[in-house]
């Protein structure tokens, strides 16, 4: 059916956006800036894979060639990731990861809402629940943003530079072909007002790079994939 | 095992004078933790009882987020979407098992910097079991089988140790360590009924994991002055070599249930004891693990160092935001 | 050294008609902080539970007190309850 495959691909970059996000939080695991913070992101990072298993099961049932979750995460390449460039970005300090954090759970945040309401019943119930988890990290990250953009010198610096390095991966989301763009006006409006409340600037605006969800991505990807799928593509057909 | 009695550099060797404290209260702590009552933050205790505490729960508190790095380590890599689930809920326990120890060593009036700062600066000991590498995903499993294996034995006593707060928060670990337990045992147990390969590299964690774990109890009673003491003070409730006879008992035949083999030409059943008989310890490894050469001692040190050194500006920008807005509250 | 993040002291409801437990402290820079930190140490296994972060400084004791904090384990993220792991009859002690 035709409109199963457009919703294969869908539940693919849902899934893919929380995967390739939870494989970077999980970088932090015993090196956060304090130990609560270990601990938060953790948390982050546990609720997006299980959004990740979810919704990468489904694709897998909605394709109905037997791949189940782990078969897409651990056996596709490149070319067949659907994740929005700003997910794969690398962690750099606290502030380049909050500012990933900021804009992209603000932006799911929305999303989930609309899915919360899709026709598909399955994907709907997976929205749902993602709603409430993706509510507290969108607060999280933008209480965090408020701290470092109106902290010390430093952390003002740094936060103005994390905002600035993601800030080129922003339109992807709210593409016109495969992105939401009906979501970007109340997008704009919560960034605009918790970077007021941090005494930031805008970032200004640039052009856009894009083709994560055609499978073109950033040099990062590669690498991230290389370590994640190692042993499942060592050793052919084991079970773990 | 967390606990172990391991001295800190430059810690005197006997504890201090209890006689020349006031003989009466002494007599009445003695009293209550003999019946076993519990001491909480506020009541009189003598030095050396907070002194040991201190270092006991601190020391454990070191050992669980040291303890998070050789299992962080392969999270990024856990070959499943359930594993490495499992792993990240198990590795943040691990962090959160540090925090509610610290925030029960606090009680006693160190504060969690200080602790930290006699961390990175090598005076507080933590686990010598967390300087050997996982070198292979089995690493995983064995470390959850044995080394949590190993932390269940001593943890589960401790849950009516004399403090309080040590005592609560270790009912707390104990509810959560048995899945850490069971999720080590279930990854071995699924290599070892897997392919050669996979059967090889959980025999391999087995042969490098045994000796450390047995390590992990801490030095023989004949070796261990302080412990009379710290079982009359209810701080340590078996001895070492109870403790490690135990473990040896309950883990060998779950090793023989997988198909494994522990690595010990002379463990050997003994009827008469209804026990195993097992080898000697290389107490030269132990001690020599103990003063810091641990395979990866450096590493886990500069890791931990590098974190709060790099975390120091996340750190004080939060303070000086929240004095920013309490000084603009104040003044509205 | 830094000046330190200030502690707090946290108290849980497990669930309604329970009062309010002491479960521990947390290090937080502010209150915001504090609830969220508390929330993800102290009550990463339920939910719908109340919390309570004081500042320990604010807090005026005579007689220390509180019970161990019960938990009811929560529906969501099953893998951390040692049920879920299916280990033979035969294996004992895990």
């Amino acid at each position: 059916m035709p409109g199963e495959d457009n919703l294969f691909h869908h539940a693919v970059r849902l899934g893919d956006d929380a995967l390739i996000l939870a494989q970077r939080l999980s970088e932090w695991c015993g090196h956060a800036p304090m130990l609560e913070v270990d601990l938060a992101l953790a948390n982050i990072a546990l609720d997006l894979f299980g959004q990740a298993t979810f919704f990468l099961g489904l694709a897998g049932k909605l394709e109905g060639q037997g791949r189940d979750a782990n078969a897409l995460a651990f056996h596709r390449d490149v070319l067949d990731f659907r994740n929005c460039l700003l997910v794969e970005q690398p962690n750099g300090d606290f502030a380049q990861t909050i500012a990933r954090q900021f804009l992209f759970s603000n932006w799911q945040e929305l999303l989930m809402r609309e899915i919360a309401a899709a026709p598909e019943v399955r994907l709907a119930a997976i929205g749902a629940k993602a709603v409430k988890e993706v509510t507290y990290h969108a607060r999280y990250a933008s209480e965090w943003v408020v701290r470092l953009g109106d902290g010390t010198e430093e952390s003002r610096a740094r936060m103005i530079a994390g905002l600035d390095w993601m800030w080129r991966f922003v339109d992807e989301l709210f593409d016109s072909r495969d992105g939401t763009p009906s979501l970007r006006p109340e997008w704009d409006a919560r960034i605009a007002r918790t970077l007021a409340e941090a005494n930031l600037e805008l970032p200004k605006p640039r052009r856009a790079v894009l083709g994560g969800r055609a499978g073109h991505h950033s040099e990062h990807l590669g690498h991230l994939l290389c370590e994640m799928q190692f042993l499942p593509r060592a050793y052919p057909g084991a079970v773990w | 095992m967390y606990t172990t009695e391991l001295k800190d550099k430059n810690a005197k060797a006997a504890p201090a004078a209890l006689a020349a404290e006031d003989p009466e209260r002494l007599a009445a702590f003695e009293a209550r933790v003999a019946s076993d009552d519990f001491i909480e933050p506020k009541d009189w205790m003598p030095e050396a009882y907070r002194k040991t505490l201190t270092r006991q729960i601190s020391q454990h508190a070191h050992s669980e987020i040291v303890g998070m790095l050789p299992e962080g380590n392969w999270i990024s890599r856990a070959p499943s979407l359930r594993r490495k689930a499992v792993l990240l809920a198990k590795v943040q326990d691990e962090g959160g098992h540090g925090l509610y120890l610290y925030a029960a060593a606090e009680t006693l009036g160190t504060s969690r910097d200080e602790m930290i700062e006699s961390l990175h600066s090598g005076r507080a000991k933590y686990s010598t079991i967390f300087n050997y590498p996982t070198l292979t995903w089995a690493d995983i499993g064995a470390i959850g089988w044995l080394v949590d294996g190993a932390a269940i034995m001593n943890q589960v006593p401790l849950q009516r140790t004399s403090y309080g707060p040590y005592a609560r928060a270790m009912v707390r670990i104990c509810k959560e360590e048995s899945f850490h337990q069971r999720q080590g045992y279930e990854i071995m147990m699924a290599m070892a009924g897997g392919s050669a390969a996979q059967k090889r590299m959980a025999q391999d964690a087995l042969d490098r994991w045994w000796w450390p774990s047995l390590m992990m109890f801490g030095p023989p009673d004949d070796n261990s002055p302080n412990s009379a003491q710290s079982i009359r003070w209810r701080i340590k409730r078996e001895t070492n070599d109870e403790l490690r006879q135990k473990f040896v008992d309950v883990t060998v035949p779950q090793a023989d249930a997988i198909g494994l083999t522990v690595p010990d030409p002379a463990l050997k059943w003994n009827e008469a004891r209804g026990s195993y008989d097992f080898g000697e310890i290389d107490w030269e490894e132990f001690y020599a693990v103990v003063r810091g050469e641990g395979p990866v001692a450096k590493e886990r040190m500069m890791a931990r160092v590098k974190a709060w050194e790099d975390g120091a500006w996340v750190r004080e920008a939060a303070l000086a935001h929240e004095a920013k807005r309490s000084a603009r509250m104040a003044a509205e | 050294m830094n000046k330190e993040w200030p502690l707090w002291e946290v108290f849980v409801r497990a669930k309604n008609g329970l009062s309010h437990k002491h479960a521990g402290s947390v290090h937080a820079a502010d209150a915001r902080m504090a609830v969220e930190a508390a929330r993800d140490t102290y009550t990463r296994r339920m939910e719908g539970v109340s919390l309570w972060v004081v500042p320990s400084a604010a807090i005026t004791a005579s007689d220390p007190g509180g019970a161990e904090a019960l938990f009811a384990p929560a529906q969501d993220k099953v893998y951390r309850h040692p049920t879920f792991y299916t280990i033979p009859e035969n294996v004992k002690n895990i």
